[in-house]
């Protein structure tokens, strides 16, 4: 069973009281973008297999929206960050560079 | 290849069982091969055969990293049904049916077809007017559905309750040429019939690269060594996105687990397929007495072929709700299989950024029941470069809006 640790309340939530959001970081498009930006962002999705960071809810709990960087091929977790992040914080990067080195998500790495 | 038939069977019992071949032979890779197919589940052999049979393209390997119909092809529930709500839809799902129909005798491997029935029960106003559109659709589409009533539902399933405290049963979409086949049958009759053409079936070979040279496929890396050819086939399911990264562009898919368990064997107490949306659970009987039960796919990425139990047990207690009988049965087997999602829950069956490089996938939680179909249209876009059952499903339509959404005939993961 998936444990995820919310960042904003610090609870150890497993996976039903969660909802999954799917990947983060996505750059939102609005109008006047072309039709390419747009398949990007609402149907194109990078699906690794491995280092995976994605949008969760603590919908039974506190209701915030945070992320996770998960390994999509152990589930094992390698960190949560609030939702408010850019990209994911450099203890977490370090966190999985130390398990999987040589990994890459995007532009991250 | 020695046919099957009954007399086969007793001229073997006379002589214990000496003379069966090899179904196909496990050869070891050529240098080159007019086209690769990745990935030796149901759609990837049925694509080879249909290749061989309908255009006589038989210079074919087909590569398999594991073994061949150990992906979603040998771990579904074996649902067959095509009352899809949109055309194109329609179409490839009945055309797949209607094979299904004659695939035993076409392939001479029984593939145990058994086109029971199946009913996608109204248990909300909304499904109701839902089911009824889709009948209606069916009619226009050729395809043989009906609305029927809860009394009808209730003699075609005795076991049912149909009038359950929070979701009594108001009818149904009843298919009743649906129905349930082998799926290990399938994927075997195809491999078998694909060996016999001269195809080469390659097994425990992983493709590790795709190579390419001016913007179009050359061949393939694999843990065999590299293996050249003028179309590849890419048709791998839950990793469809590791093969399209390796072929340098992107998919609207997401891959998750969805989730399937058996109970032991009980005596024949139901001969349709029920399936519930609003409470999201299906169930049918094997040929061996054990309930097939399957509910909804998860919700995050995974490739573990494990998935949430939460899941498992929402399922079985709405089925358990629907059918009380089932309430002290003990569950045998339970498993996962990795599927492929698209934004619309319907498939891609299309050319690819990359020149003679085709792909078939997006299958998702229901694509068991479109083996032949999609077999046959893919053959056909490869070997013609276009085809009618394919048309609407190219990669393109989700640039362009041209969506083929179902995900409300394919409410609940089947
Ligand atoms: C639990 C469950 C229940 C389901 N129930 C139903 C149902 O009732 N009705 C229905 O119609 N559908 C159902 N489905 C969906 C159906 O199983 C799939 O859509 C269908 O089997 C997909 O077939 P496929 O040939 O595309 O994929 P698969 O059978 O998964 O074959 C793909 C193959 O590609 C191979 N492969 C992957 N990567 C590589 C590589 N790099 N090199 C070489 N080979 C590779 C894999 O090993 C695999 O064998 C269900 C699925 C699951 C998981
Ligand atoms: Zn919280």
């Amino acid at each position: 069973m998936l444990i995820l640790n919310c960042p904003y309340c610090g609870v150890d939530a497993e996976e039903t009281e969660l909802s999954p959001g799917g990947e983060a970081h996505l750059k939102r498009y609005g109008p006047g973008s072309s039709d390419a930006d747009f398949e990007d962002y609402l149907f194109q999705r990078e699906n690794p297999k491995g280092v995976h960071f994605e949008r969760w809810r603590h919908a039974n709990g506190c209701g915030k929206w945070f992320h996770a960087a998960r390994c999509t091929m152990t589930l094992e977790v390698f960190g949560t960050y609030e939702a408010q992040s850019l990209e994911p914080p450099k203890s977490i990067q370090k966190a999985i560079s130390k398990k999987r080195p040589g990994w890459s998500w995007r532009e991250f790495s | 290849m020695k046919r099957y038939s009954a007399f086969a069977v007793a001229r073997e019992a006379l002589r214990f069982h000496s003379g069966w071949e090899r179904a196909w032979r496990s050869p070891a890779p050529k240098k080159k091969y007019d086209v690769i197919i990745i990935g030796a589940g149901g759609h990837g052999l049925a694509t080879a055969y249909y290749l061989g049979r309908n255009f006589g393209i038989r210079n074919v390997a087909v590569i398999e990293k594991g073994w061949l119909g150990g992906g979603n092809t040998g771990r579904n529930t074996t649902i067959i049904r095509s009352n899809y709500l949109q055309d194109p839809s329609a179409a490839i799902y009945e055309k797949a049916r209607g094979l299904y129909e004659n695939l035993s005798q076409d392939l001479n491997y029984n593939i145990m077809f058994s086109p029971r029935g199946v009913m996608m029960l109204a248990q909300t106003q909304h499904e109701v007017r839902g089911y009824q559109r889709t009948a209606h659709a069916n009619a226009l589409q050729g395809v043989t559905t009906e609305f029927i009533g809860p009394q009808k539902v209730k003699e075609l399933c005795p076991i049912m309750n149909i009038d359950g405290p929070r979701y009594p049963v108001l009818g149904a979409l009843w298919q009743p040429r649906g129905g349930t086949a082998r799926h290990d049958a399938v994927a075997w009759g195809y491999a078998r019939a694909c060996s016999d053409m001269g195809m080469d079936i390659i097994q425990k070979c992983e493709v590790t690269g795709v190579r390419q040279s001016g913007g179009k496929v050359v061949g393939v890396d694999t843990t065999k060594g590299a293996i050249d050819c003028d179309k590849l086939g890419v048709v791998v399911a839950g990793h469809s996105g590791v093969l399209a990264d390796m072929a340098g562009f992107r998919l609207p898919i997401e891959s998750v687990a969805l989730q399937a368990l058996v109970s032991e064997p009980i005596k024949p107490c139901m001969d349709v397929v029920v399936m519930a949306n609003t409470v999201h659970g299906y169930m049918s009987q094997s040929d061996k007495g054990e309930m097939v039960i399957g509910g909804g796919a998860d919700g995050y990425n995974n490739y573990t072929q494990r998935g949430s139990f939460h899941h498992v047990e929402e399922t079985v207690r709405a089925l358990v709700e629907t059918f009380p009988i089932i309430s002290r049965l003990k569950m045998l087997r339970w498993w996962g299989g990795i599927v492929d999602m698209t934004g619309d829950r319907s498939p891609i069956l299309s050319k690819t950024p990359l020149e003679n490089c085709f792909i078939n996938c997006g299958w998702g939680t229901g694509g068991f029941k479109a083996i032949p179909g999609s077999g046959w249209g893919m053959a056909e876009l490869m070997a013609k470069g276009h085809s009618p059952l394919t048309e609407g499903f190219s990669l393109d339509r989700f640039k362009e809006g041209r969506f083929i959404d179902e995900s409300v005939a394919a409410g609940v993961a089947h």
